[in-house]
């Protein structure tokens, strides 16, 4: 488990992005549900903490492909590869994220720095 | 669906999600399954994205369609709804979705010449990109997004770049001239020429070869770009970006009515019942806007389907919804920009974070004090909180 932020300090219609790697976010929706995503678009390098907050839905700050917050999946393009979900627990007042074992869907620009090496 | 891009595409999406189960016909005059286009100028220009990266449809995607591609419709008959096409088929239809685009402007009489490009299609991208890594000097003919973009990345492919541009400041009509200024900086930044406040005069060919005529009609290579102020600059490639426009020629007497493409309610319905126009070719009545708005955006594209796919099939028994503020993004030598809202609606503009200087702004534009557009260079979180409020204020 990995501690996040206090459920106090993460309003309704924010994120918190952890400083993991590959970066998780967590959202805490309008409707008061906690959701764990990985924090990267996988079309293009961009946070989705930045991105626009709806529902169960974010869409990417850039280009606006949008993921389903509880599933990962693609609702809307150009990203084609879901998201990894976490799990979220919160304890004595404290948002807990349990990683995923799943592989990463990283962004092609990405994908190929990593496989470059650091830098 | 006469269209096969993004607006076809998101169009043939929406059928199905919203429960249609019948017979889907998709019409596209492009050879290739819908592509994504923003990048053609961005990374699969710049060679970092490959043509597979560019493909929209998902690997498990299957829409139980009938994809007639390389056809182009050539009409449309009212009376017994159906599309016509260039080969002679008809494809009859109970609803037809138009989303057939736009085509890239061109100068007039620059057709013939070789090394003389625009920017639209697949196959534009892949023939701009093989002559740009021969190197050289390339003059883009209009200092606009797609003039922009195809200059910042032939600049890092290591072109020699001027830009020409007839207004006095780029981009003054989708931004605003003070933030076209200071967006338009970028060029000068990375060495690129910008000339503005100045029209092009022609193009000319290369004299060696320019008194032979190639099997193709070609008359020989562009070697110079002529200014209307007599000057000329030198070139090996030359792009024309000026521009578009929506491609309806095939509905003239078709009783579909057409204004600055097809023109269209709220929801997407055109002046015939059964038939609905979404995308680039689209003119729908914006009502935040007050007034007919022809969107040539990606967003526009992705998101108007929707709405126009709930109106055929409910035959016009849906209250459109207030749509978003139009949104559009650009990527231009590393620097994210983007714009939501209406430029030419507003009254002042004022930084709000960020600087000029710093290539960081984030820019509310107001009319009446009333925040009516943002733009962002490098600011997707401020930018996004900024376009989530416009939205939430206008619905």
């Amino acid at each position: 488990m990995i501690p996040a932020c206090r459920l106090a300090d993460l309003p309704r219609g924010e994120a918190h992005r952890l400083d993991t790697d590959p970066p998780v976010s967590v959202f805490h929706t309008d409707e008061g549900e906690l959701f764990a995503i990985d924090d990267t678009c996988t079309h293009q390098d961009a946070s989705l903490a930045d991105g626009w907050l709806e529902g169960c839905e974010v869409e990417c700050p850039l280009h606006a492909s949008k993921f389903d917050l509880r599933t990962g999946a693609v609702d809307s393009p150009p990203a084609k590869l879901a998201v990894r979900t976490h799990e979220v627990v919160v304890e004595e007042g404290v948002i807990q994220v349990r990683l995923s074992a799943a592989a990463p869907n990283p962004p092609p620009c990405v994908a190929a720095r990593l496989a470059g090496g650091p830098g | 669906m006469v269209g096969a891009s993004l607006a076809g595409l998101s169009a043939a999406r929406s059928l199905r999600r919203q429960g249609f189960d019948g017979r889907l016909v998709v019409i596209g005059d492009e050879l290739h399954r819908p592509y994504d286009r923003p990048p053609l100028s961005k990374e699969f220009l710049a060679g970092t994205l490959g043509e597979a990266d560019l493909a929209l449809e998902t690997d498990d995607e299957d829409l139980r369609a009938q994809w007639l591609l390389g056809a182009r419709a050539t009409g449309l008959d009212r009376a017994e709804r159906a599309v016509r096409l260039a080969d002679g088929r008809e494809v009859r239809a109970d609803g037809i979705v138009i989303a057939t685009g736009a085509v890239a402007r061109t100068l007039p009489g620059s057709g013939s010449l070789a090394g003389v490009h625009t920017l639209r299609t697949l196959d534009d991208a892949r023939a701009l990109r093989e002559e740009l890594a021969s190197g050289g000097r390339l003059v883009v003919i209009g200092g606009g997004f797609i003039g922009a973009e195809v200059a910042s990345t032939a600049h890092a492919l290591g072109l020699d770049v001027t830009i020409v541009e007839a207004a006095p400041t780029p981009l003054a009509g989708p931004i605003g001239a003070a933030m076209g200024g200071i967006v338009s900086t970028l060029h000068g930044d990375h060495g690129v020429r910008l000339l503005c406040g100045v029209g092009v005069k022609g193009l000319r060919g290369d004299e060696r070869s320019g008194t032979r005529v190639s099997p193709d009609g070609a008359r020989g290579r562009v070697d110079a770009v002529l200014l209307e102020d007599g000057r000329s600059i030198s070139a090996d490639i030359v792009v024309v970006g000026v521009g578009a426009r929506p491609c309806v020629e095939w509905l003239e007497g078709s009783g579909v009515e057409l204004d600055n493409g097809v023109k269209c309610g709220a929801d997407g319905r055109t002046s015939l019942a059964g038939v609905v126009a979404v995308g680039d070719c689209a003119n729908w009545y914006d009502p935040r806007a007050g007034a007919h708005r022809r969107v040539e955006h990606w967003t526009g594209a992705r998101e108007r389907p929707d709405a126009a796919v709930a109106t055929l099939l409910a035959g016009g028994a849906v209250e459109p919804g207030v749509p978003r503020p139009p949104y559009f993004w650009s990527d231009q030598y590393g620097v994210k920009i983007q714009f939501a809202g209406y430029a030419a609606a507003a009254d002042s503009v004022a930084i709000e974070a960020g600087t000029a200087d710093d290539r960081d702004v984030l820019a509310v534009y107001r009319r009446a004090g009333v925040p009516v557009a943002v733009l962002g260079m490098n600011q997707p979180r401020l930018f996004t909180r900024w376009r989530k409020q416009l939205a939430a204020a206008g619905s």
